[in-house]
């Protein structure tokens, strides 16, 4: 089977790593960069969409931001995102080492990015460990309260209208939203404003805040994990040697994705840790 | 040059004996794992003709329903569920992947005369992810369905007890194998060009697959935010669309249609690119307005991006946004006139053959026009608030989305079917199925042009008596359609059986699919082909002895 | 570029070429990190400022850069092909386009949809 080629690679050579419907290693290399950037570009667009629903609430609801960012540790978060910039450095260095065959440079390296990466984790449990205790859930869940305390003063659920209409037929879903019955405009009127511990007096709809907080935050913790999983398995692959000078593709690749997660949480931190 | 043993018109023969993509390997394993973008591309065919029939049933149970006011067939609960399940069905299962999927996988590497796409591997995930979509979407449906109708509104969609979570969880996976397929039809086209063929020289169909995979990539990450906080919103009550936990609906519909919107240029973007190559060969006459075409693509592709909020101009959303939208509304328009106009003229003076993939592409022009013209009245202002939420609206999509895409999806299948299959269809049975179509599409949804002026509005069981004679005759018409569809899927699958061998080259086009065996072998071709200008037909000649176009210096040797 | 079919695992860094792409030098990646902990520094800092309206922006605009920095050089946006840093552009220029649009519709309509919804914003007198 003879192609045309156009490059200086000899038509009889078959370069290891070269799929057959590419003709050099150049349009493979170009063709792959350029499937990662489209990826990532989905990936900008689908944070976009949370980054619009904050831009949205802080701009319409101001009040509940300085209200509720109070709630966040700066240091804590300051601290992760320290610990994602030396990651993002250990994995650009680590593509470097790939690409100049030093394996266990290379090893090393990835270890580091995968325990920046498992620190990262650590520190947003512990986050989300002392919002659960306090009660700061989103939505319906949200109930402010002391460490220990079940039932605050001011933990008054939504009053609950007339349960939704059933729909006829079997239905394994229930909403748990309370039907929209009463109220201005058909909707169940706000929640109570309350005192809160000296942070100042609590506007109606605070829980918008941590629902965007978690949705942010977790939506960018599911990806950091998922760009753990992956940097592990290209530990294991840089262990066994399957990479160096001719063939280092899938190190560079999962770099860039790490190193947009990290790009996310250069914006997340000072969106949400620092709204003064 | 592919000649076909033992074969001569009308008389149906054994199947070609060489080597092929389909008897390369066998069992089902070579089929559900496979590399080969010839296969992925007849197995979303088989998979999204099949949700073709699931919705089409939907439908069929719609009109039934409404041919009396008040209860006919179903209640009014069951009524919800069945039009939920005909648009979301038909929207993410069918329309959205139809063209590209099925026929754009398996025609887009042979008219760049590669050997497959960029990223084979990712293209076998999409398919799979659309079959677990599908299970999430169709399971959600078995176990008591969904109603809040394709578009999810809120708050109703939060507030229902139906399988919400299940079905968008099913759509959301659907999303994904939107995205990777077009990801890798951006990266084939860019990459994978042979020497000599320029963005200008490549088949239009490959500008409209370019196009419709820039919005596949760009526009369905945002429906995947925006699923993802539905069911937060479900799951959690996090409060960010439903009025009664502090959010705001109409938030939801801005951020539903800023993907939706320019999903409905994914549906139609392929199938213009269809027409483009299904007009110039059967008319026999190079494409007229080639950069024009291209272009408008592209320009479709970015203006489509602008003008979400038209569906929402009675929502709730500020003035200034009405304002805005429907002036950027009119311009859309343009890039798609141009592009009819640039097809009259390529059949004016043409050489047309009455092939059922002309049919079908002639019918393209009078009911896609049809469908454009009345977008118009629905983005002015004043009319749409008369228009809007009636039947006018849902007769308008169904010409553009039906008498635009699927009509275009029928011309190419019909196009390309010699080439996947190697077989040819009885041409008359396809012309007396395109005509049953028309008709019935026609009289089904141009009286519901007359019903939505009237103000009959669209979702609704139930219905005032003077409006029940405009809905029979609807009814009617969908059932002359079906017995269309009905008659199309028996000759196509007769012909797999029966039909007479196909040459290489049965409608002499010049695209470089045409310059290999039908059905292709696995490598697509034995060497790679030099491109020329796809739509130069000077050189072919009909040869009666294979039933097909030959090039003339070796049509003039054999004779 | 020259081609090196396989890597013998040595670590000899100036004779070794990968065969295709770019090598980013070290002191650069050095370099970039430090900027990246300094502005992290300077946006911590600021928050305890009150800069009032522009608080929000100036943050932003410090993210921008290190934002700027991680993309140009980790991400070897720089060294690329420009088609590449298109695609990037393209989607933020969307999501710009969809929050801005987005942002000004809901000022505008939200205080009239729903009494005392949005106190901050002044309710249009329609």
């Amino acid at each position: 089977m003879s192609q045309h080629t156009t490059t200086a690679a000899p038509p009889h050579e078959h370069p290891p790593h070269l799929r057959h419907h590419f003709e050099t290693l150049t349009q493979q290399f170009d063709a792959g960069k350029l499937g990662i950037w489209l990826f990532l570009a989905t990936e900008i667009l689908l944070f976009g969409g949370l980054f619009c629903a904050y831009a949205i609430y802080r701009a319409n609801h101001p009040e509940i931001f300085l209200y509720a960012h109070q709630f966040l540790d700066k240091t804590l978060g300051a601290t992760n995102t320290v610990i994602l910039l030396c990651s993002s450095l250990t994995m650009a260095w680590a593509v470097r080492a790939s690409q100049l065959g030093q394996r266990k440079l290379l090893v090393a390296l990835l270890a580091a990015t995968l325990a920046g990466g498992g620190g990262f984790m650590c520190i947003k449990y512990v986050e989300y460990k002392a919002k659960f205790a306090h009660g700061l859930l989103p939505g319906t869940h949200f109930h402010p309260h002391e460490e220990g305390e079940e039932h605050a003063a001011t933990a008054a659920a939504p009053p609950v209208a007339k349960p939704a209409p059933p729909v006829s037929g079997p239905a394994l879903e229930v909403s748990r939203i309370p039907a929209a019955a009463a109220g201005p405009a058909g909707t169940v009127p706000n929640r109570e404003p309350g005192e809160s511990e000296g942070l100042g007096k609590r506007p109606s709809n605070a829980q918008i805040f941590f629902g965007i907080y978690f949705l942010m935050t977790g939506l960018h913790g599911i990806h950091v994990l998922v760009g753990m999983f992956a940097i592990g398995w290209i530990l294991i692959r840089s262990a066994r040697g399957d990479f160096g000078p001719g063939y280092f593709t899938p190190v560079d690749f999962v770099g860039l994705y790490w190193h947009l997660v990290d790009l996310i949480w250069i914006f997340l931190f000072p969106l949400l840790y620092l709204v003064k | 040059m592919d000649t076909v043993e033992g074969a001569r018109i009308g008389r149906p023969a054994a199947p070609p004996a060489r080597d092929n993509y389909l008897t390369h390997s066998a069992g089902f394993g070579s089929w559900a794992f496979t590399l080969d973008h010839k296969r992925i591309g007849v197995m979303y065919l088989v998979a999204t003709l099949s949700s073709f029939l699931l919705g089409g049933l939907a439908a069929l149970a719609v009109r039934t329903e409404l041919l009396t006011p008040g209860r006919t067939i179903m209640d009014a609960d069951t009524y919800n569920k069945m039009f939920t399940l005909h648009g979301a069905v038909m929207v993410f299962l069918f329309i959205i992947p139809g063209i590209p999927a099925a026929l754009g996988n398996f025609v887009l590497p042979l008219m760049l005369g590669a050997k497959d796409v960029a990223f084979p591997r990712l293209n076998l995930m999409s398919f799979w992810l659309w079959i677990l979509g599908a299970c999430f979407a169709v399971g959600a449906v078995i176990a008591g369905g969904v109603d809040t109708g394709w578009t999810f509104y809120t708050p109703y969609s939060t507030t229902t007890n139906t399988n919400v979570i299940a079905t968008i969880f099913g759509v959301f996976i659907l999303g994904f194998s939107s995205i990777f397929t077009g990801l890798n039809f951006i990266v084939t086209i860019h990459k994978l060009r042979p020497v000599g063929m320029t963005w200008f020289k490549m088949p239009l169909l490959l500008w409209a697959l370019y196009s419709t995979a820039l919005i596949q990539v760009l526009a369905t990450p945002v429906l995947g935010i925006t699923l993802l906080l539905l069911i937060a919103e479900r799951a959690l009550g996090v409060g960010i669309f439903d009025p009664a936990l502090g959010g705001d609906p109409v938030l939801y519909q801005h951020f539903f249609w800023f993907y939706s919107h320019p999903a409905v240029y994914i549906m139609i973007l392929p199938a213009m690119g269809v027409i483009s190559e299904v007009i110039s060969i059967h008319a026999r006459k190079h494409i007229f307005g080639y950069r024009f075409i291209g272009l408008s693509s592209v320009a479709i592709a970015a203006f489509g991006f602008l003008v979400w909020g038209h569906h929402m101009f009675v929502s709730g959303q500020s003035g200034m946004a009405n304002v805005i939208f429907s002036a950027l509304t009119f311009s859309v328009a343009i890039p798609s006139a141009i592009k009819v106009f640039n097809w009259l003229a390529t059949l004016y003076k043409g050489n047309i053959q009455l092939n059922t993939a002309m049919c079908y592409g002639l019918m393209f022009l009078i009911t896609f026009t049809i469908g454009g013209l009345t977008g118009l009245h629905l983005g002015s202002l004043a009319t749409d608030v008369h228009l809007t939420d009636t039947y006018f609206v849902v007769a308008h999509f169904h010409y553009v989305m039906f008498g635009g895409a699927v009509v275009a999806f029928l011309a190419g299948l019909h196009h390309w079917w010699p080439k996947m299959t190697g077989r040819m269809f009885d041409e008359r049975l396809g012309r007396v199925g395109a005509a049953l179509v028309f008709v019935g599409f026609n009289t089904t949804f141009f009286t519901q042009f007359m019903l939505g002026s009237h103000g009959m509005p669209r979702r609704y069981y139930d219905y005032l008596p003077k409006f029940q004679i405009y809905h029979v005759i609807s009814s009617i018409g969908s059932y002359v359609m079906a017995a269309g569809f009905f008659l199309t899927a028996y000759y196509l699958l007769h012909s797999l059986f029966r039909g007479r061998p196909a040459p290489m080259n049965p409608w002499g086009g010049n695209s470089l699919e045409w310059h290999t065996p039908s059905p292709p072998p696995h490598d697509n071709f034995a060497e790679t082909p030099l491109a020329e200008d796809p739509y130069d037909y000077t050189h072919l000649v009909y040869d009666s002895a294979t039933g097909g176009y030959l090039s003339k210096s070796y049509h003039e040797a054999e004779a | 570029m020259t081609q090196h079919a396989s890597d013998h695992g040595t670590s000899h860094g100036e004779g070794i070429h990968p065969a295709v792409g770019h090598v980013v030098p070290l002191p650069t990646l050095f370099a970039v990190l430090g900027a990246l902990l300094a502005l992290t520094v300077v946006t911590v800092g600021a928050s305890y400022f009150n800069f009032g309206r522009f608080g929000v922006w100036i943050a932003l605009a410090i993210a921008v850069v290190k934002a700027s920095l991680v993309v140009l050089v980790f991400m070897h946006l720089k060294y690329d092909k420009p088609f590449n840093a298109i695609i990037f552009i393209v989607s933020l220029a969307l999501v710009a386009l969809f929050i801005s649009i987005a942002l000004t519709d809901t000022r505008q309509y939200e205080p009239n949809t729903i009494p005392g919804y949005a106190p901050s914003i002044k309710t249009n007198p329609s």
